[in-house]
């Protein structure tokens, strides 16, 4: 675990770079994290993934699979991976600030 | 080579529910870390992208020592099904997909699906017979030629 500054702010990242702690996060961080993963800029569709993958998260205590993803965000399999092409929960996670998804679907 | 994967080409070539999810969850699992995915089906494994049989795929409940089953047992009629259906429960609960939604899944996850020529023409099948995201029936050595620079995962 390592300490990096965010949007001016000191986070705890692991090893892959996902914040350990989801409360550290804030929405200025997220355009800096999806940079340094080759997404230039987020639009309100990427938006309405993060914020889908963060709220599950922080309600359930883990992040959705894919497939609930594709389900239930609003934003079909094809088009989540047009707009994290690599890989929509992992990049949607990291972005917005919550721990790996450890689902194998 | 790299230490990161950063392509797969996983052949599935078995009929049985046994047979077919574990390449299909590897193909996902691929796509879903970045990774570029091609899925080979082959022999039986053409079933997981038949359309008339995609959704019977059942569990070998005969010859499968690793259900701890009689022999007997495995083959009285029914038993496949009965096994089948308590495994996809489970699976349901799991959030794993049904074979036919788990290969769309696949399919629009930017995998790219082929069909083996052989085993289609032993079979005596054509493109017809099977869901429209399968992208080609190709040869061997055209499967060789799409796999270059990556890894070939056979199941």
């Amino acid at each position: 675990m390592t300490t990096t500054t965010l949007a001016g702010a000191p986070v705890e990242v692991d090893s892959e770079g996902f914040l350990t702690d989801a409360r550290q996060w804030n929405r200025e961080m997220a355009p800096e994290i999806a940079r340094a993963n080759g997404i230039e800029q987020l639009t309100d569709r990427h938006w309405q993934v993060i914020d889908f993958m963060r709220n599950t998260y922080l309600e359930t205590g883990s992040a959705p699979s894919i497939r609930s993803l594709g389900k239930a965000s609003g934003v079909p399999i094809k088009e989540l991976y047009e707009l994290f092409p690599k890989g929509p929960a992992k990049l949607a996670a990291k972005i917005g600030g919550i721990p790996k998804p450890r689902g194998c679907i | 080579m790299s230490d990161t994967i950063e392509k797969v080409s996983i052949i599935i070539s078995k009929g049985s529910l046994e047979g077919i999810y574990p390449g299909l969850i590897m193909a996902n699992g691929a796509r879903m870390e970045g990774i570029e995915a091609n899925v080979f089906f082959t022999f039986f494994g053409l079933d997981a992208i038949n359309k008339a049989k995609h959704e019977h795929v059942k569990v070998a409940t005969v010859g499968n020592p690793g259900l701890h089953l009689a022999t007997w047992a495995g083959g009285v009629p029914g038993v496949s099904s009965l096994v089948t259906r308590q495994l996809a429960h489970e699976m349901e609960k799991l959030d794993i997909p049904p074979i036919p939604e788990f290969v769309e899944m696949i399919a629009d996850s930017g995998a790219g699906l082929y069909a083996c020529k052989a085993s289609v023409d032993l079979f005596k099948l054509s493109s017809e017979d099977f869901i429209p995201q399968v992208r080609d029936i190709i040869t061997v050595g055209e499967f060789y030629g799409l796999a270059g620079g990556g890894q070939i995962i056979f199941t």
